[in-house]
């Protein structure tokens, strides 16, 4: 009884052994299983290399730039393809290829610039995916070529000359007399009226030629209509304060008010304090120039120039102390800002046209109504476009699309 | 002259990618910049001088001309003290900039959005038809930009709804307008542009 017992005994620790096995055994397969199927499936993980890999020179160029195009790996193709990225190599003269480039998957096309002519470029392209790697074949080594025209650009060209000429054709008239309408643009009609006024309270006029340099023309635009303003001002004798943002702008703006002092007849009122440097940091200049608006309370503020967000900052400023504010910028986005705060508002082509408005010349009136002509076309083309688009939808008239398409085409700048 | 040539050269350089044209504008671009960083002592000179000039004579506001040389001094010191790796971080002059000269500027930047406020105010004023117009516009583009819009619409079909009619005014009416004014200032620049290049507009140069 007690040896069957114990046998049973035995058979019961034999049995917990083999489960012991088993469950252990399978605990260690699972696991293991994951990081042993992953370990083969990367080995697995073979691509194909990119093909139809084509080198051709970068049009309208210096003979410096090459496109390289090609066809995304097959395995790079479907979604959650094994490709991780591309590298692009490169042989200068045939010498050895180098790795010049590092994209992502997907691509198909790289530009590489800053090549020499008269140098040989030969370029093959390698897929990645973890573990593996597969190249395409090399091109053919091929030299950038240069062009002497951008042939892309003929039709801005053709358009710029048209305008031009008639802007030439207009400033002739002038020249010889012609009586030129030009219409009246109150900001401008303004400007004396502005001025009286800060001779009549015996205050200053505050001059803000927007933060950019002198390479921007709305500065450029800005400098030309301080000379107007401030041969008023000389004439007057009112003090003009002018605080700039840019070194060349103080500079440019210094001899624009010293020469117009000379032509007022009184060079000993000019000071070289009344156009003073801040700093080129767009909201410490904002902060300076506030803080002239509220302690020294300028009766007329000019705001003419090239402005980002410190438009609004400035000019309710101006308002907020009761000053009348001319204004005028290029910039579109900070056009509904000056006309909510300010008295007049030089809308884009206004502040460009102000200095020959103001100067009253017959030859800078011409130009004026040069850009006429450049309008009326504008006017035109979109008209037509309008008609032949809607048309060409409407009703399906292929003519009328490809008209449209036709001066889409002449009138995109490249 | 110069003026001339310099601008029939920037205009070629745009039709021709030929050598020289090619790199005649990151030539100009350079000398510009070199011109610039030089200028930009003139300038700071010029800072120092009438801030000085305050003090020494204790003119009206002399105080904050003092604060002007102070700060000059304070980011210009660490600055050239720190050698090529001053920006780098840990430095004083890094220091100031993130912790001084950050929050300043972007305090500045802030007042903006209370300006926006009392210039809608005055804008949206209904004083006649186009102020009326131009309040009727903005109060439904505003609505249509923000959730209660389409939540007040919901019961309208799509397309109909106030984000709709929001995205409506801004892609047509509002592009419009942008685009004449744009083709306005194109035109403008290409005028100006011939007056400077042919020396009718000399003012800049301080002549006639």
């Amino acid at each position: 009884m007690r040896r069957r017992h114990s046998r049973h005994i035995l058979l019961f620790h034999l049995f917990l052994f083999c489960l012991f096995l088993v469950t252990s055994s399978a605990i260690h397969a699972q696991s293991e299983t994951p990081a042993d199927t992953a370990a083969v499936d990367t080995a697995k993980v073979q691509i194909e290399p990119p093909t139809s890999v084509v080198v051709t020179d970068h049009k309208y160029d210096d003979a410096d730039a090459l496109e390289l195009t090609w066809v995304p790996s097959v395995n790079d193709r479907v979604p959650g393809g094994k490709v991780v990225g591309y590298t692009v190599f490169r042989s200068i003269n045939e010498r050895e290829f180098e790795p010049l480039q590092e994209l992502l998957p997907g691509s198909n096309f790289y530009l590489d610039e800053s090549l020499y002519r008269d140098t040989l470029y030969s370029y093959y392209v390698m897929a990645y995916s973890r573990n593996d790697s597969a190249r395409s074949v090399a091109t053919e080594p091929v030299s950038p070529q240069r062009e002497w025209l951008h042939v892309d650009r003929a039709w801005l060209f053709v358009i710029a000359l048209l305008i031009s000429i008639s802007v030439f054709y207009f400033i002739s008239a002038a020249k010889k007399g012609e009586d030129l309408f030009i219409r009246k643009i109150a900001g401008l009609e303004a400007v004396d009226e502005a001025i009286g006024r800060a001779t009549e309270m015996g205050r200053p006029i505050l001059y803000i030629p927007g933060i950019l340099d002198m390479d921007d023309v709305q500065t450029l635009a800005a400098i030309t209509i301080l000379g107007h303003v401030s041969r008023t001002v000389a004439d007057y004798d009112i003090h003009v304060r002018m605080p700039v943002s840019r070194s060349l702008v103080m500079t440019a703006a210094r001899e624009t008010i010293k020469a117009s002092y000379q032509t007022a007849g009184r060079p000993d009122a000019y000071n070289d304090d009344m156009v003073q440097y801040v700093t080129d940091e767009q909201f410490g200049y904002v902060a300076a120039v506030d803080g002239i608006m509220v302690r020294e309370k300028p009766a007329t503020v000019f705001l003419l120039g090239a402005f980002f967000a410190e438009s609004l900052i400035l000019a309710e400023t101006g308002n907020s102390i009761n000053a009348i504010q001319i204004a005028g910028t290029a910039r579109p986005a900070q056009l509904p800002f000056f006309i909510a705060a300010c008295d007049f508002t030089l809308i884009g082509e206004e502040l460009f046209a102000a200095s020959a408005y103001l100067s009253g010349e017959p030859k800078q009136l011409g130009s004026l109504k040069g850009q006429d002509v450049g309008k009326f076309v504008a006017m035109v083309v979109i008209i037509i476009g309008v008609v032949a688009v809607t048309l060409g939808q409407a009703f399906d008239v292929a003519f009328m699309q490809e008209i449209f398409d036709a001066l889409t085409y002449v009138f995109s700048t490249q | 002259m110069i003026t001339g040539i310099v601008g029939a050269v920037f205009v070629l350089q745009y039709f021709i990618p030929h050598w020289p044209f090619s790199k005649m504008n990151a030539w100009f671009s350079d000398w510009f910049s070199i011109v610039a960083a030089f200028a930009i002592w003139l300038g700071a000179l010029n800072l120092m001088k009438i801030s000085a000039q305050k003090v020494v004579g204790r003119k009206e506001d002399w105080g904050y001309a003092l604060v002007i040389i102070f700060s000059f001094l304070l980011i210009v010191i660490p600055g050239f003290a720190g050698g090529q790796g001053y920006r780098e971080a840990g430095t004083f002059f890094s220091w100031l900039y993130e912790w001084a000269y950050t929050p300043l500027s972007s305090t500045m930047f802030a007042i903006l959005a209370f300006f926006v406020a009392s210039a809608s105010y005055r804008a949206f004023r209904a004083r006649n038809l186009e102020a009326s117009l131009l309040l009727i516009a903005a109060f439904f583009v505003m609505l249509g930009r923000v959730p209660v819009g389409d939540i007040l619409t919901g019961f309208m079909p799509v397309g109909w709804r106030l984000s709709d009619l929001a995205s409506w005014v801004m892609n047509y009416p509002q592009a419009a307008g942008q685009r004449a004014i744009m083709i306005g200032i194109a035109l403008g620049l290409v005028s100006t542009s011939l007056r400077i290049i042919l020396g009718i507009e000399r003012s800049h140069l301080g002549g006639e």
